[in-house]
Parts: C-alpha cells; sequence; structure tokens
C-alpha cells in the first residue's frame, strides 16, 4: 500500500505544469505558517507571566494559526496512540483485556475535569518554556479525539477477512508487513471518518482548553478559546461575532484541505463501494495528482515509504516452511491466571485509594448530593436528547427525501455540529438575565446546542439511504400519516438515528460541565447539576472534589451506556437493517 | 502429462486427523484418517458436499492451519507452516483492494525479498500469461469476476509454484466465464508453461472435477474422510458430451449420493437429535419432487439428467436429495433417485394434505423436530427459548452449525406447522391451533 497520493507513473515527465502552478504557492505557504506557528508555540515563559491578547481583530488570523495548529498536534498525537493501542489490544489477548476496557472508561469520562490535573504535570515537564502550558492544551483536545480513534481501527483490526489473511499467509508476509499492507489499510476508511468526526468535536475542546487555571494562575494561551473568553469578560459582543467568523475558517479549512482530500484518498480502501453512492472527490487531491512537480516530489517519500513497510521480511527464508501464524505472544494459561489475579488486586487497591482520597476530604451526604447531582444532570440530557429527537427526526426524515436539498443542508449540518456551541453561551446568558428566567431549566438548552446536529445529519443520511423500492411500496399501499411513520420511517431511519443520538448524548454530558455554568462578564450563571458541581471544583482547584465528579459522572454515562443505547444499537444492528 | 510415481509424492497425508473444540465443550471431529497423496505431474479433485471438511484438509495442505493427528509431508519433509513453492487460489479471490492488479502480483515477491526490476518482470510476465495485459494499474473493484479471479490465479503463479491449491476458485463465477478461465488454466498446464507440478482441486462440482482432474477424490461428511477415488482416464482437452465422459459423471454422482449406513436403499436408518439436516426449505423440496413425478422422468430421474433439467448446483440438489431421503419421500439408487410410495403421494395430494404428511414425515423421521415437538408439548406454557435447543445441538456441532440446523429445522416445522417460532424474543412455541385445540381438548375431559 502506498501512503503517498498519487499514484506514480511509470516514467513521470518532470517538467512543472499548469497544476502544479496552482498548487506550488499553497503548499510553501502551509509550510511557512506551520514554522512560524511552531517557533511561536516554544517562546520562554513563566507561569503567572501576563502573555498578551488582544480583541483586535486583525489579530484573530494569528490566534487562528495557533488553534488550528493546537488541533493538528492533538490529531497527530491521537493518531500515534491509536497505531500503538489499537494493534496492542487487537494483538496481545493478555493486554486487550486491560485495554479494552479502560478505553470505554476513558471514553465516558467528561474531558474538562481533566484539564487542570494535568497541567501541573506538563508545566513541570518544560520549565520555563511556553510548551508546557501549549502541551496541557492539546492533551486536552486530545483526549476529545483519541478514543474512538482508536476504538475503530480496534474493531477493524479484529474484522479483517479471514481469506485476506489466509493470503497474506500463503504468499509470506510477515507480522510487520500484513500491518501494513493489509490490517492498517482495511482499517482506513473508519479511521480517517473517525478523525473527521473527531476533529468536529475537537473545536469546542479548543475554544474550552486554552483559557487555564492553574493554582490561582490564569494563563491564557494565545488562541481562538482565549479570545473569547476575553470577550465574554469584556461583554464585548462584536468580538464574539468577529470569533464565530474566525472560527468558521478554521473549520473551512480543515474540511477543505485536509478531510476532503483524506476522503477522497481514502475510498480507494473501501473493499467495494455501494451503486449509486457518490464517490467522494476534492479538487485538493485532483490538483496534487495532475501536478507533475508533485508527483515528483512524492516520489521519495514513496519510495521511503514501501522500503519502510517491507522492512523486518521473514527471517526464515531459507527454510521450506516457515512459522505458522498465530498471536503475536503466546503465554502459557497459568500465566493468564496470573495476570487475572494481578488486574483484580489492582483494581481493587486503585478504588480503595481513590475511596480515600476522596473521602479525606469531602463528607459521605456530599457524595448523596453528588449522585443527586448526577440525577439532575441525567434528566436534562434524556429530555433534551427526547426533546431534539422529536424536532430533528421529521425535519431530517422529510430533507432525507428531497436529494437536492439534503446535499446541502448535510454539509451544513455537519457544519454545526463542528461550531463550537459555547461561542453561544453569553447570548443565552444575556437572555436569561434579561427575562429573568429559571437557570436550572434555561440553561440546559446549552448543553445540545452543539449535539443535536449529530440527530440531524444522521437521520438525513439514514433517510436518503432508503431503496426506492420501499418508498414506491409505501406509495403503492397508500400508507399515510402515523401508520406510515410507524410502519416505514422509523423502523427505516432507526440504525442511522441510534447512531446519531449516542454521540448527541455522549457529547451533551461533556457539554454539561460547560453549560451548566456559564458567565457574561461579571453576571455568573449557575444551574444544579454534575456539570456544574465539576466546573465549580475546577475552578477552585479542588482535586478531590474534581474526582469524585468525574468518578459520578463516568458511573452514570457508563449505566446510560449500557442499559440504553447499547440496548437499541444491539436491536437495530439486528432487526432493522435494511440490508 | 502422467509420470511415474517413482520418487516422492509432492503432498503426502497419513490418517490426518482434525478437530475443533468449543470452549468447555465435548471435540468435534471434522476430519478423521484421511490418507492423500498428490504425485508430481497430476490434477487431483477433492469432491464433497459443503461442510464436508474439504477445504480444512486443504488449508492443512497450505500450512495455514495445523492438523490434531497423522502425518503431512509436503516433499517428505513434516509440513510446519506455509511452504514456499504451495500457492493458492481462494473461492472470494482475497485480492487487496487497494492495491492494484500489478501490486497484487507483485506482493509475494515483494515479501519474499525480491528486488524491484525483477518483481515487475515477474509479475508482467505472469500478467500476461493469465491474460490480463492491459489491465495492470486497475483496482480488483474496477474489474468483473472472472477477470478478478484471473488476479487470484496470476497472484498464485508469479510465485513459481510447485503445488496449485485452488479452493472452489470458479465456484463464484458465472458457467460462461468460470468454463473458459477453466480452459485456460488447463491450456497452460497442459502445455507446460508454468512450473507446477500438481494441482489440487476442491469442488463440489461434480463436471467440473471430471472435466479437470486425473483422479477424483470422494470426500464424505462426519468426520470427513476420503469414500472412493475415480480414476478418469481421459485425455484433455474433454468433451463434455461424449459417452465416456457421462459415464464417469453418472458414477461420480452414484458415489456422491450412496450412503455408507444404509447401504441397502431404504432400510431404516437411525438418526440422532445431531443429524445435520441439509440445507434447504420445504417449497425446494416439494418442487423437486413434483420435478421427479413430471415427464420426462415419471417417478424416476437419472441424476446428472436432473441437475441439467433443473439448472441447480450440485451442492444444492445433493441437500434437496439429502431431504426427500431422510423424510422417506424419495429413493436413490444406482445413480437414479426415485419416488417412494409416500412421495407419490404427496405429489398428488392438495396443500392442507401435503403439510400434514410433511408433519408426519418429520415427527417420524427427524429427532431434533421430534424433540422440539414433545418439549413444547410438555411445557405448561407450551413455550421453549431456542437457547436451549441450540445448547443440545452444540453437544454434537459447531456453533454456526448448530445455529443453522435450528433454523432449517424450524423452517420446515413452520411449513408442517407443528411448531411456531418468535423471531424478536427467540421463542419456540405450539402454534395458536394447536394450543387452543389442546385447551378445548382439556375442558371436555374435565367435564367428564
Amino acid at each position: 500500500m502506498r501512503f503517498s497520493l498519487p499514484p506514480v507513473a511509470v516514467a513521470p515527465s518532470l517538467k512543472p505544469n499548469f497544476w502544479d502552478l496552482a498548487l506550488i504557492p499553497v503548499i510553501f505557504a502551509l509550510l511557512a505558517l506551520l514554522a512560524y506557528g511552531g517557533a511561536q508555540m516554544s517562546i520562554p515563559y513563566d507561569v503567572g507571566e501576563p502573555l498578551p491578547m488582544s480583541l483586535d481583530p486583525s489579530n484573530l488570523p494569528y490566534y487562528l494559526l495557533r488553534s488550528a495548529l493546537r488541533m493538528g498536534a492533538a490529531l497527530v498525537a491521537s493518531l500515534f496512540f491509536t497505531l500503538t493501542y489499537a494493534t496492542l489490544a487487537a494483538k496481545v489477548p493478555a493486554l486487550e483485556k486491560v485495554l479494552i476496557p479502560i478505553l470505554d472508561i476513558l471514553q465516558s469520562i467528561p474531558i474538562l475535569g481533566f484539564l487542570s490535573i494535568t497541567v501541573t504535570g506538563f508545566i513541570a515537564l518544560f520549565p520555563g518554556n511556553l510548551l508546557g502550558v501549549e502541551c496541557a492544551a492539546i492533551f486536552a483536545i486530545f483526549t476529545s479525539q483519541a478514543w474512538n480513534m482508536a476504538f475503530s481501527l480496534y474493531s477493524s483490526l479484529k474484522t479483517v477477512p479471514n481469506d485476506l489473511i489466509e493470503a497474506s499467509n500463503i504468499f509470506h508476509l510477515s507480522p510487520w508487513q500484513r500491518f501494513w499492507r493489509l490490517e492498517l489499510p482495511w482499517g482506513v476508511p473508519g479511521l480517517v471518518w473517525n478523525m473527521m468526526m473527531s476533529v468536529s468535536g475537537g473545536w469546542f475542546f479548543v475554544v474550552a482548553s486554552e483559557a487555564i487555571t492553574v493554582s490561582g494562575q490564569n494563563i491564557s494561551l494565545p488562541g481562538i478559546g482565549s479570545y473569547i473568553a476575553l470577550a465574554i469578560a469584556d461583554k464585548n459582543l462584536g468580538a464574539i461575532g468577529w470569533a464565530v467568523l474566525a472560527v468558521l475558517g478554521g473549520i473551512i479549512f480543515y474540511d477543505q484541505l485536509i478531510f476532503r482530500p483524506l476522503v477522497a484518498w481514502a475510498d480507494k480502501f473501501k473493499v467495494d463501494s455501494l451503486p449509486g453512492e457518490q464517490v467522494p472527490d476534492s479538487w485538493l487531491l485532483t490538483l496534487m495528482q495532475r501536478a507533475r512537480f508533485f508527483r515528483f516530489m512524492t516520489q521519495l517519500p514513496t519510495m521511503l515509504w514501501d522500503i519502510f513497510t517491507g522492512l523486518l521480511r521473514r527471517q526464515d527464508d531459507d527454510k521450506l516452511f516457515h512459522r505458522a501464524p498465530g498471536p503475536l505472544i503466546n503465554f502459557p494459561p497459568w500465566a493468564d491466571r496470573v495476570w487475572d489475579v494481578v488486574l483484580i488486586v489492582a483494581a481493587l487497591v486503585a478504588l480503595v485509594e481513590v475511596s480515600l482520597f476522596i473521602n479525606g476530604e469531602v463528607e459521605l451526604h456530599e457524595v448523596g448530593m453528588v449522585l443527586l447531582y448526577g440525577v439532575a444532570t441525567t434528566i436534562r440530557v434524556s429530555v433534551l436528547i427526547a426533546l431534539a429527537s422529536v424536532i430533528w427526526v421529521p425535519i431530517g426524515v422529510w430533507i432525507g427525501q428531497r436529494p437536492l436539498v439534503a446535499q446541502n443542508v448535510q454539509w451544513i449540518a455537519q457544519f454545526l455540529a463542528a461550531f463550537p456551541a459555547n461561542l453561544m453561551f453569553p447570548v443565552a446568558v444575556i437572555l436569561i438575565v434579561h427575562f429573568d428566567l429559571n437557570v436550572d431549566v434555561w440553561t440546559s438548552p446549552l448543553m445540545i446546542l452543539g449535539t443535536q446536529w449529530y440527530i440531524l445529519f444522521n437521520v438525513i443520511a439514514g433517510a436518503s439511504a432508503i431503496p426506492q423500492d420501499m418508498k414506491d411500496a409505501a406509495g403503492n399501499m397508500k400508507l399515510k400519516g402515523w401508520l406510515k411513520w410507524k410502519r416505514f420511517y422509523m423502523p427505516a431511519i432507526f440504525p442511522s438515528y441510534v447512531t446519531g443520538a449516542i454521540t448527541a448524548s455522549g457529547g451533551s454530558w461533556n457539554a454539561s460541565i460547560v453549560a451548566e455554568m456559564v458567565s457574561w462578564g461579571d453576571t455568573k450563571l449557575e444551574a444544579h447539576g454534575l456539570g456544574a458541581y465539576i466546573a465549580h471544583a475546577t475552578a477552585d482547584g479542588d482535586f478531590p472534589r474534581i474526582a469524585l465528579g468525574i468518578a459520578v459522572m463516568c458511573l452514570f454515562v457508563m449505566a446510560f451506556n449500557r442499559f440504553l443505547w447499547r440496548r437499541l444499537y444491539m436491536l437495530a444492528a439486528d432487526r432493522l437493517r435494511l440490508d | 502429462m502422467n509420470h511415474a510415481a517413482t520418487t516422492t509424492a509432492l503432498l503426502d497425508l497419513k490418517g490426518v486427523r482434525k478437530t475443533f473444540r468449543t470452549p468447555e465443550r465435548a471435540e468435534r471431529t471434522v476430519l478423521e484418517g484421511v490418507d492423500f497423496r498428490l504425485e508430481e505431474g497430476e490434477i487431483v479433485a477433492l469432491l464433497g458436499k459443503s461442510g464436508s471438511g474439504k477445504s480444512t484438509l486443504l488449508r492443512i495442505m497450505a500450512g495455514l492451519i495445523p492438523a490434531n493427528g497423522g502425518d503431512v509431508r509436503y516433499r517428505g519433509k513434516t509440513m510446519t507452516g506455509p511452504a514456499r513453492g504451495i500457492s493458492m487460489v481462494f473461492q472470494s479471490f482475497a485480492l487487496f483492494p487497494w492495491l492494484t492488479v500489478q501490486e497484487n502480483v507483485e506482493l509475494g515477491l515483494e515479501a519474499a525479498g525480491v528486488g524491484l526490476v525483477e518483481r515487475e518482470e515477474r509479475a508482467n510476465e505472469a500478467i500476461e500469461l493469465i491474460g490480463l495485459g492491459g489491465y495492470e494499474s486497475a483496482y480488483p473493484k474496477e474489474l468483473s469476476g472472472g477477470m478478478r479471479q484471473r488476479v487470484g490465479f496470476a497472484r498464485a503463479l508469479v510465485m513459481r509454484p510447485d503445488v496449485l491449491l485452488l479452493d472452489e476458485p470458479f465456484s463464484a463465477l458465472d458457467v460462461l466465464t468460470s468454463e473458459t478461465l477453466r480452459e485456460d488454466l488447463l491450456d497452460l498446464w497442459d502445455e507446460s508453461k508454468i512450473p507446477t507440478k500438481g494441482i489440487l482441486l476442491v469442488s463440489h462440482n461434480i463436471e467440473e472435477a471430471v472435466s479437470m482432474a486425473d483422479r477424483v477424490l470422494v470426500f464424505s461428511s462426519d468426520p470427513g474422510r476420503v469414500r472412493a477415488e475415480i480414476r478418469v482416464g481421459l485425455p484433455r482437452p474433454r468433451d463434455t458430451e461424449s459417452a465416456a465422459f457421462r459415464q464417469i459423471v453418472d458414477e461420480v454422482y452414484t458415489l456422491m449420493t450412496a450412503h455408507v449406513r444404509g447401504a441397502v436403499a431404504g432400510a431404516a436408518e437411525q438418526l440422532t437429535l445431531g443429524y445435520r439436516l441439509p440445507d434447504t426449505t420445504p417449497g425446494k423440496l416439494a418442487g423437486l419432487l413434483e420435478t421427479i413425478a413430471e415427464p420426462p422422468f415419471s417417478g424416476r430421474a437419472d441424476l446428472p439428467q436432473l441437475a441439467e433439467e433443473t439448472e441447480l448446483e450440485d451442492d444444492t440438489l445433493f441437500h434437496l436429495f439429502e431431504g426427500l431421503r431422510v423424510l422417506g419421500l424419495a429413493r436413490i439408487a444406482a445413480g437414479d433417485i426415485f419416488l417412494t410410495q409416500a412421495g407419490q403421494l404427496f405429489v398428488e395430494a392438495e396443500d392442507a394434505e401435503r403439510k400434514e404428511m410433511f408433519a408426519e414425515a418429520l415427527i417420524k423421521n427427524i429427532p431434533l423436530a421430534a424433540h422440539i415437538r414433545r418439549v413444547l408439548d410438555e411445557r405448561k406454557d407450551h413455550r421453549a427459548p431456542e437457547n436451549r435447543f441450540l445448547q443440545e445441538l452444540e453437544d454434537y456441532l459447531t456453533d454456526n452449525e448448530a445455529e443453522r440446523v435450528l433454523e432449517t429445522a424450524i423452517t420446515w416445522g413452520r411449513y408442517a406447522e407443528i411448531f411456531d417460532y418468535d423471531y424478536n424474543s427467540g421463542v419456540l412455541m405450539l402454534p395458536e391451533e394447536v394450543v387452543e385445540e389442546m385447551e378445548a381438548e382439556e375442558e371436555k375431559a374435565a367435564e367428564e
């Protein structure tokens, strides 16, 4: 497999052609920006030193660059994490037993609670340099991106078709070669899709993670997020407007320059595209495949890549047979038992440790309170998902029936999902204060502001995928009204709806940490809920309470997933698939 | 091409045994006491019904899975893993979709460390040889099924294998395409254009096997073993319409349908609960019965002729034959199938009567169906979860096969209206009418 974008022609003429004229400036501009932004990330810095921030919109492109770079760095880190973590989990059964449950838990941990815990460590890692704080912010974004990518690759690795594995054995590929030539390529479409989802969710965390509080000190890293934080503190609505535009630019930048080409390229790794499915295309990829100079430029990387993935051939060349394929590492059965015991003991020790840590600070009745807060937030999330479903499912189905509308709306919905909803929070504060509304009720919609779009665009996708013959049959039987919904639309879109609702619900839990405690200037609104509890403890740097809050939220999210979403998902997968 | 077997055989298997163990369950024997030799210069076909273990045997020969017992040798050396010199072509093609034709063909050479220039040369050679010239830069998904399998062959042949293992390579292709590809391969073989010294073909298509192979081995199932061997002494290319060819095909059909246990036709044969119900439906069984009853067969049909008339695949037909046989609706003898008295009555009956006859035959002959019905009769609410029966079946069968058998039993039982099944809850139950009838009878009994 080649990761270079264009297929290298046998004897390409290397004279630059028309396409090069367009492409070369783009590439050099990108490289220059990368270098400049990178240099700015590692300037000397001591905690307490104020970083200059200004609300002048002319600074926004620079801030955008810094935020986008953080996003990129987090994405690269997530990719490395995915390649190692998912591969280990898929290849070593003893590790799989630990790594997969951990991933499951990590996925339900509220990311925003992480930040204050990790930032101290990162600063200690790079004393006297801004890189420490940058790393903490990047880590926060990383934690919002990595888990689903790792899950995606893991499940791909577990589902590599058996005949392809047999073929790679018959043709004597070494485990190393098999990974790069078979297993990773097999996982590429899923991985690219999940990267796109991750970045889409990542903008929210970029905004939330740049203004950090460490041991009473506020650090604002230059970036869109800090700009917004400053605008909120200054009650500057105009600046918020500029920030919205800048984020829009960032989203388009990532979409056009990175994900469009990536998705178009990943299409070749799909085993079979369904007939009628639109083949994704990208102007940038087309440009790169046509530009001669660029093809020339990629020849060397392609060759290096081929050499790299072709490394580690089977060492038993001279023998008649090579070793029969098996698991990467084989442990004797007793080692398995010992390992189980070690895991159980470790889990118990950790449980005791955490209880002691929390118990030293927090009274038992407060734990009860926190559980009640958890119930309050659960109710908010459930009611809002239900409301959003009632609104968006009919609209999504309507749109999905009209291919021309769907194409445009689909793009807008995906964009809205990427848009950091926390930008809109100030507006809510102003409205709530102005109309003197109940804070517990009216801050709730903020939780779903950014995540409801997942429901919409999944429903649209589901509705557009309903086969024409089924629609014809429904029309032929003159299905109408509620009956048509009950017997036709709802079962047909159910699997895609569940996928969307799971994403929306997970996102809402996370968003509750910023949505239950919002501010505008010195006006602070705080609802009763688990999110507000964690946000409060984070602002105070109160680690036992952060730990308690996170643990309880984790518990609720996992229970929610296990008892509701996973069951619905199984039901959808088993009963209601259209194929 | 027949050389005398003076030296060691290419492949030599003695007393090969393969069992699969599912956790906490008894072993299931897939292969037992398999003896097999592939000599230099011959093509051997392995014929058997689906699930008879012939694919497992092929994978043992390929070094993909180890045998549990017996001796497997390649060129006199005990097999310990995939061998250099053995290549394989897959039923599903197993091409890498993200590699072009050229890259797919080169993959094995690359893994073997062949240099760039030689690699390209050898790949081009193989591509030309197999008739793929001009498609080097195409991706598999751009190609038709036949062309894809040509890539599969080129990929195997480029390794210059001693032994070529073919795992039903033509069965995913349409008749015309598979015939062309078969002929092309035979041309390469007969004209010694490839260095391959022996070919093993696994197939369930009798005509395909007889038209290609020097020897045809008939494989039996449960556990899988070589039951019979037929030498095809005809020169290639073979005329499939010739009397000699038809004669051999007839012979193979007879062997494939003969029953080891109930050698005497009609002799009562005791099936067990774990009997693997043939994978077919009551509708198809009835259809075949009608075909046999009607002219030109009028109650007795020559098997190859029936295959031609119905245009069904051999594998599908064998399942149907098996179904009719165990239900006592037809009998097979000397390469012919003919209706029993029950079968004749069934054909003449109306739909409702047919159901009753089918139900009777099912309860009488199929222990699993009788068992399910008995359990449902005995239970107070006349309901039982499918898992209960699945677990019982898993004592005899692999998980997948147990599921398939139960599914088949449910399909048959539903047609016969001896029990019903709810997909959503996975519960088997007596049909409503039956329960009502029973309740009415109970009430009557209570009144008296």
